[in-house]
């Protein structure tokens, strides 16, 4: 409550923007910890029951039944350009809301190794992403969120999970595999 | 907006669909009377309508186009086709004005209403131009704006009747009253003709008052009008009613036989007929007692007379009243059977109900839920192995197939509507680029599901387009190739294994092929020395940015279009091919699934997956067996069957079990095999899109969701077998002997 007020005070200062706090899930990935809006969270769901999607790049992981919807699931660890995720006992499907350039929206699950808790960041202690070392695209991450003096990655989903690039990659992955094989 | 602006605008709408049909019609049988009724009739309602809503701007305009219909009508104008052009302009600009309205506009913009004033005033001199004797201006100026033509007046010195007055005897039909007409006010207009001498009543078609129907009308007059005006001009105040009410026009002078013929062809009896003339004071009583002795004895009467031949005069009055009530009854039966046909009409309007296409989906979304929801109660009830509950549950699956079928069944819309709008375009096009073409349209009947035929319409605009712009050659072109000078355009519609095949061809001077490959090099869409077959070359004009024709015209040729063509109808899990013979023409055909929803798939499992493939494509299942290694093709009855090994394709781990089948699948008249695992049987998929992600996929067509909860993904075989086929060719080109063209720097 106090610590609340003082960010207040301290934000009333420098700009007249309203100390606002968001919730966000955060959920481990590896070693780091990362976290998406709250808003954008629609559920959590036990990891299973996946169908593969033939001729796709590797880190779109299938489909899966989500009460009588398709619904894509993506490896965000592969996505960021590592590895595949191990499947472990605590291995979610976290089913995020994901809206398109034209205004729509789908809804896409992402694989995360563990989710952790809902944690409410306000707004001033959140930084702006360093322009490297990350080992994630820059464009990919919305700020660096301080919790308990450790820097949790705030992903901009809209980006990662966005359509359009997954489609092109997905195309892409196609293509090569066709010229591949073409010339093999 | 007023909801009745809306139905007023939405009515019109459909009525201008028909106008313009009608007019198309028109300028190819312009003798067709009933066609042109209908088209005024279109008009004229839109005008009443736009009357009632208050909307000024359209009835004014619609008005003048009313006039011009009906001096057509009234055979004062011949329709040429200039005239054909000018109507079909007013018309779509009657379409820009309801969309002024839909706008919520007041009034149309300053463009738009000297688009009216230069159309109006086109359709004015029209007019004009053909009437130089204008008609006085009156209260209906419109049926008086006509010419007046000279009565056929003939006047005969034996049996003259001596009266000098016109004679009208008219019978308003049922509808007239619906129609939104009074009979009264027909009479009162009449009356500014000339005088009404007299006028009587008829009410003989008046049935009981149980049957009577308040809204129909029974009514007749027999009216004496002493006017200097000519027939035709008494005969257009009837104009609004012309259709439904039978008219009869007697010159004064006439003579008395053809009183007596007018008596015989009306419907009520003659003898009651007779008094009633000479109470209007058409006939004196004399008259008609000549006139009736002297039908009698021409011996050309009517039954009842014949009856009753035996004497004359007065006395068979009575019998005559007696056959009067039979006639009565006739009559009233008639009336009776005419009423019954028009609730019957009205009865079958009423069973045409519009449905907002939102609830039509909604409900297709839950039989689709409904169909997954019972394969999973099967899959439950053959697991406990209780017959009981299996064959309850067999019984409940054939009863949700057939809702699924009837509810997919009312969104499915005959393709004949999208095809019609064609007439236009070529009409339009043809005249714009002075060639000579006729369209030909097959298989307007054909079915397909609405959401399919919303989004076909830009494509197929686009190759009718094209064909009727690079497609037919100009008319000296053609008749120096030996070839009629009115080219052949045609549309053709069909179902085939599953899917809807559309055709548009042209009997023009199909594709350079030397050209085609030229320019694909020109713009390193191929590589020089690359070899390719004309199949392969043809259909280089779907890639991007590809357009062959030097001029650019403003129909087509900007070369944006063919690969949009073929983007759009593959986002409809269709897809696109043209195959043209040079001087001959140029076919293109466009295939594309019956439904986008649900449909009858057979599933076959690969290792743990299962995949769903249309039942409509299957041809057989065989088992696979005695291989000749590294080939993918069999014997199949003596044919050779290529086939594709799932399990390679989709790179599926684990080892084949020792027995894997064939599925033989057929589409587009070829054959291919499909290697499985396993064969599951029939399925009913209810197709579930995979959304934008898996957009660049092909060979999948889409998912559907098991009785088991998981998910199956549907195999798009056309797709499938083509990517497979241009694989290997790929793979046979790329042989060291040939330059392959992007060499990838992964590689």
């Amino acid at each position: 409550m106090t610590l609340a007020a003082t960010a207040s005070k301290r934000a009333a200062l420098p700009a007249a923007t309203e100390t606002t706090s968001s919730q966000y899930l955060t959920f481990s990935l590896g070693k780091e910890m990362f976290a998406v809006e709250i808003l954008n969270v629609k559920e959590i769901i036990e990891y299973g029951n996946l169908t593969e999607i033939p001729m796709m790049p590797t880190f779109i992981r299938g489909v899966i039944n989500l009460r009588g919807s398709v619904v894509p699931v993506i490896d965000l660890s592969a996505r960021f350009g590592g590895k595949a995720s191990t499947i472990g006992k605590r291995t979610c499907i976290v089913i995020l809301e994901v809206s398109d350039q034209d205004c729509s929206s789908h809804d896409v699950g992402i694989v995360v190794d563990a989710v952790s808790e809902v944690l409410d960041i306000p707004t001033n202690e959140i930084e702006p992403a360093p322009s490297f070392g990350a080992k994630i695209r820059a464009d990919f991450i919305l700020g660096m969120g301080k919790v308990m003096g450790k820097f949790v990655i705030l992903l901009n989903i809209d980006k990662i999970l966005s359509a359009e690039e997954i489609a092109m990659l997905g195309g892409v992955a196609e293509l090569d595999e066709a010229m591949i094989e073409a010339l093999s | 907006m007023d909801e009745i602006v809306n139905v007023f605008i939405q009515e019109s709408r459909e009525q201008l669909v028909e106008m313009e049909a009608g007019l198309l019609r028109l300028e190819q049988d312009p003798s067709d009377y009933d066609n042109l009724n209908a088209i005024f009739r279109a008009a004229h309602t839109i005008k009443g309508g736009s009357g009632v809503i208050e909307c000024s701007f359209i009835e004014r305009f619609t008005h003048g186009v009313e006039n011009l219909l009906d001096s057509l009508r009234n055979g004062d104008l011949a329709v040429t086709p200039d005239l054909a052009t000018l109507l079909l302009a007013c018309c779509d600009h009657m379409g820009s004005l309801l969309g002024v309205l839909a706008s919520g506009a007041e009034a149309p913009d300053e463009v738009m209403q000297a688009d009216s004033d230069a159309l109006t005033h086109r359709v004015k001199a029209v007019i004009e131009a053909k009437q130089p004797a204008a008609a006085t201006p009156a209260p209906l100026d419109t049926l008086l704006a006509l010419a007046s033509e000279p009565a056929a007046l003939e006047i005969y010195q034996d049996g003259v009747v001596l009266n000098d007055s016109w004679h009208i005897s008219v019978r308003f039909g049922l509808d007239v009253l619906r129609g939104g007409m009074d009979p009264l006010s027909f009479i009162r207009y009449l009356a500014t003709l000339g005088e009404i001498i007299g006028i009587e009543t008829l009410c003989d078609g008046m049935p009981e008052a149980a049957e009577m129907d308040p809204e129909s009308c029974y009514m007749g007059f027999e009216i004496q009008l002493q006017t200097q005006r000519s027939k035709a001009e008494i005969e257009q105040v009837f104009d609004f009613v012309r259709d439904e009410c039978t008219l009869h026009i007697l010159a004064p002078h006439s003579k008395l036989t053809e009183y007596v013929e007018h008596i015989k062809a009306l419907p009520e009896d003659s003898m009651r007929l007779g008094e009633i003339l000479v109470r209007c004071g058409a006939l004196t009583q004399a008259e008609v007692e000549q006139g009736l002795r002297c039908q009698r004895a021409t011996a050309s009467e009517t039954e009842e007379y014949e009856d009753e031949n035996h004497e004359s005069g007065l006395p068979r009055l009575g019998e005559i009243l007696v056959d009067n009530k039979v006639i009565h009854k006739e009559i009233i039966e008639a009336a009776v059977v005419k009423q019954a046909i028009v609730s019957d009409k009205k009865a079958k309007e009423a069973r045409l109900v519009r449905v907002h296409a939102d609830k039509l989906d909604q409900l297709i979304d839950l039989v689709g839920e409904l169909v997954i929801a019972g394969a999973s109660a099967n899959l439950l009830a053959q697991k406990s192995k209780q017959s009981d509950l299996v064959e309850a549950t067999s019984i409940l699956s054939r009863l949700v197939e057939n809702i699924r079928d009837s509810a997919l069944q009312l969104r499915m819309v005959q393709i004949g509507e999208t095809f019609n709008r064609f007439h236009r375009v070529v009409r339009d096009v043809s005249k714009e680029l002075g060639k000579e073409i006729e369209l030909t349209i097959n298989g307007a009947e054909t079915e397909l599901d609405k959401s399919v035929v919303e989004k076909i319409g830009d494509p197929l605009m686009h190759l009718v387009r094209n064909a009727l712009d690079h497609g037919i050659e100009s008319a000296a072109a053609r008749l120096a190739n030996g070839k009629p000078a009115c080219g052949q355009v045609s549309l053709n519609a069909y179902h085939d294994s599953g899917s809807i095949v559309i055709e548009i061809s042209d009997d023009g001077g199909g594709l350079n092929k030397e050209k085609i490959q030229a320019k694909a090099v020109e713009r390193g869409i191929l590589q020089a020395g690359q070899t390719l077959s004309e199949s392969e070359i043809v259909n280089l004009i779907f890639e991007p940015g590809f357009s062959t024709v030097e001029k650019v015209s403003n129909l087509s040729g900007r070369g944006v279009g063919m690969d949009v063509v073929r983007r759009n109808i593959q986002a409809l899990r269709g897809a696109v091919e043209v195959a043209s013979t040079e001087g001959q023409g140029t076919t293109f055909t466009i295939r594309l699934p019956l439904t986008l929803a649900i449909i009858d798939g057979f599933l076959v499992g690969v290792d743990k997956a299962a995949y769903v493939i249309p039942l409509d494509t299957v041809v057989e299942c065989i088992e696979l067996k005695d291989l000749p290694l590294g080939r993918s093709f069999l014997n199949l009855r003596g044919e050779a069957l290529p086939f594709i090994r799932l399990r390679e394709l989709f790179e599926t781990k684990g080892t084949p079990p020792p027995r894997e089948s064939i599925v033989v699948v057929q589409f587009a008249g070829r054959k291919a095999g499909i290697v499985v695992d396993q064969l599951m049987g029939e399925f009913q998929t209810v197709i579930k899109p995979l959304g934008a992600i898996f957009r660049d996929l092909r060979g999948i067509g889409g998912s559907t969701i098991l009785g088991s909860g998981e998910v199956a993904l549907i195999l798009d075989v056309a797709a499938l077998v083509y990517t497979v086929s241009q694989t290997e060719e790929r793979q046979l080109q790329s042989s060291p002997s040939l330059s392959y063209k992007p060499a990838p720097a992964n590689a």
